[in-house]
Parts: structure tokens; C-alpha cells; sequence
């Protein structure tokens, strides 16, 4: 790094420039494409710059996880889910005009607002001096791990008491984490299941039900057929009986 | 590269905005359900953007998150695997009933 910075002092606004028009080209490559499966690669690679702009940013454990667990995982999750409903009319799927119309107007106000947010505070916008060696020797994963278990290492040198409260480390969230993951892996596993079995009984019992509907059904119209047909015998036989009743 | 001079958190906050409203309108324009997933996939990126560059030292030498910003960008794609897992099963239990990925024809429960 300390080779490339004294050969080309502008390499880190370049690959800026180069993952986030990667990562903002390919995203409204997710946008625009009809494809369904065109979408998923495009988001692949949205998702792989995104993880190179981590990288930039210093948070080197962050950027790995983002391409293991999102680009690893989750889009291989997506991506089965696609090969296994792309069926014929499913891939390409046509957008009304009326709700691109809508969702432009909504998605240029809210991305006019954003970036006056982004840009408003002088704060933000004035870069710092980023060749400060002792910044770019930091190793970042295991403090990382440390702070995971309920111990922070990177605020001990801290005096303020603002920071110093920041030193309880994140165990419960890690926990509560782990097992939501836990319960939702096993609860999406028992939604996703082959219900081949269940639903032939389904199907078998609620045939039987309709078929028992329809038998009886068919038993009251008959017993009214019956009904009409004798009233009618019965008037037929004695018409002054017929008449009396009327 | 002379254009925006030093790269600051601006920029990366505007980077996180344009994913995040592409994710947006994604989410509101796609009628495939599994578009709809990976527009959310696109926002909760765009939001873990803004937390990395806050907590990012090498751009806030002075004034960063610290780790707590890479921490909460951790959780976030943790919770985001797991939604995504269960939204492709609620997705692929919806194909099995109904024999389409249509969101438009998803009205049975008519909320």
C-alpha cells in the first residue's frame, strides 16, 4: 500500500471513483433489468463493490463478511429461489408505466433529500488527513472479536467518561443475534418443506367433503322432487281437495 | 480524481443515498416477489454504508464511531441473511399455493 501511495498519491480517490460507479451502475442495473436472473447477477455485483468500498474505508472485517455471508450466502439463497420459481412467465416481468411514474417522484425527492443531508454539514465534508500511518497499521478483527464477547479493547486509552461508557462491549446483542438466527434458519426450514404428503390428504379429504356436500345435496333435491311430485299426484287425484286447499 | 479532491464520509454517505433509494424504488416498481427481496438487499446495504463510513477511522481520523459503526454493520448483515431466509421461504411456500411470484395477485388476505 505504502508503495503504490508514493508511486500514484490519487489511488484512493480512484478506486473510490471506480467501486461506487460499480456499485451505483450495477444497482440500477438491478433496477431497470426485467430479467429476474439478470437482476441476481447485477446484484452480485453491486454487492462486491460495495464490499470493495469497505475495504477502502479501513473496515477490512466488514468488507470480508459482506463478501462471504451477502455474496457467499445470501445470494446463493436468492439465486435458488429464482431457478426454482423462473418458470416461463415469471422471468420477465413488465412494470405498470403509472408506478414507475410514482416511485421516480418519491425516489428523486428522497434522494434529493439525502444527499442535502449528506453534503450539509461541514463536518462531513471536509477530508482528513488520511496518510496517517498509525490509522492504516490498525488491525481491526480482533478487537472486533473482543468486542463480539463483551470486552473492548480499542477504548481502554480513553479518558473521557462520553467514550469510556462505550466500553461494554456488545455479548447481549451477539447472543440475542445468534439465536434469532438459530430460530429463523429452523423456522424457515419447516416453511420451505416438501409438503407432498400433506397436501395428496388435503386434497383427498377435501374431495370427500365436497362429494359428501354434493350427496347430500342431492338427496333434498330429491326428497323435494318427491314432495312436488306427490302434492301433485295427490291434487291430481282428488281436485276438489286441490281446490278446497287453494 | 481532481474532481472531488480527498475522498471525505460525504461522499460515502452519498453513495449509501443512491443505493438506498435505488433499493427504494426497486422495492416499489418489481412485481417478481424475489425483485422485491433483492431491493431490500440494496437498502440495507446503502444503510450499512453510512454506518462504515462513520466508524470508519482512516476517513474520520478524529471524531469516528470507532468499531461500534463496523459492529452494528456486522448485526445488520447477520439480520439481513436471516430475512432473507425467511422471506424466500414465505416466497416459495406462496409459489407452491398459488403457482405465481406475482406480488399484484397476492390480495387474498385483503388487509
Amino acid at each position: 500500500m505504502d508503495l503504490i501511495a508514493v508511486a500514484w498519491p490519487y489511488w484512493h480517490q480512484f478506486f473510490f471513483v471506480l467501486f461506487a460507479a460499480t456499485a451505483i451502475g450495477f444497482g440500477f442495473g438491478v433496477l431497470l433489468s426485467k430479467n429476474v436472473v439478470r437482476m441476481a447477477f447485477y446484484l452480485v455485483l453491486s454487492l462486491g463493490s460495495t464490499a470493495g468500498l469497505f475495504f477502502l474505508a479501513g473496515a477490512e472485517f466488514v468488507g470480508a463478511m459482506q463478501l462471504m455471508i451477502y455474496v457467499g450466502g445470501t445470494m446463493v439463497l436468492l439465486i435458488f429461489g429464482v431457478m426454482l420459481t423462473a418458470q416461463k412467465d415469471f422471468i420477465n416481468m413488465d412494470t405498470h408505466t403509472q408506478d414507475w411514474i410514482l416511485a421516480t417522484i418519491v425516489g428523486g425527492s428522497l434522494l434529493m433529500v439525502l444527499l442535502f443531508g449528506a453534503f450539509g454539514s461541514e463536518d462531513w465534508k471536509t477530508p482528513q488527513d488520511i496518510t496517517d500511518a498509525e490509522v492504516q497499521a490498525t488491525k481491526e478483527a480482533t478487537p472486533l472479536g473482543l468486542a463480539l464477547t463483551g470486552i473492548r479493547v480499542d477504548t481502554l486509552g480513553e479518558s473521557t467518561d462520553a467514550v469510556a461508557e462505550g466500553k461494554s462491549g456488545y455479548l447481549m446483542p451477539f447472543i440475542i443475534v445468534s439465536i434469532h438466527l438459530l430460530v429463523v434458519l429452523i423456522g424457515a426450514a419447516y416453511m420451505a418443506r416438501t409438503k407432498k404428503l400433506s397436501h395428496a390428504t388435503d386434497d383427498k379429504s377435501s374431495r370427500a367433503k365436497l362429494m359428501l356436500f354434493k350427496m347430500e345435496h342431492e338427496e333434498e333435491q330429491l326428497e323435494e322432487e318427491q314432495y312436488v311430485v306427490t302434492h301433485r299426484a295427490k291434487s291430481a287425484l282428488n281436485p276438489l281437495d286441490s281446490e278446497n286447499e287453494d | 480524481m481532481l474532481l472531488i479532491g480527498t475522498v471525505s464520509v460525504s461522499w460515502y454517505l452519498a453513495v449509501g443515498a443512491v443505493l438506498f433509494v435505488l433499493g427504494a424504488v426497486c422495492m416499489a416498481t418489481k412485481r417478481n416477489l424475489l425483485g422485491v427481496l433483492m431491493g431490500v438487499e440494496l437498502v440495507l446495504n446503502g444503510a450499512n454504508m453510512n454506518f462504515i463510513a462513520f466508524g470508519s477511522k482512516v476517513l474520520r481520523p478524529e471524531g469516528s464511531l470507532g468499531l461500534d459503526g463496523q459492529l452494528i454493520a456486522l448485526f445488520v448483515i447477520v439480520l439481513a441473511a436471516a430475512e432473507a431466509a425467511v422471506a424466500l421461504a414465505i416466497a416459495l411456500n406462496f409459489y407452491n399455493n398459488h403457482n405465481t411470484v406475482d406480488v399484484d395477485r397476492a390480495n387474498e388476505l385483503n388487509g
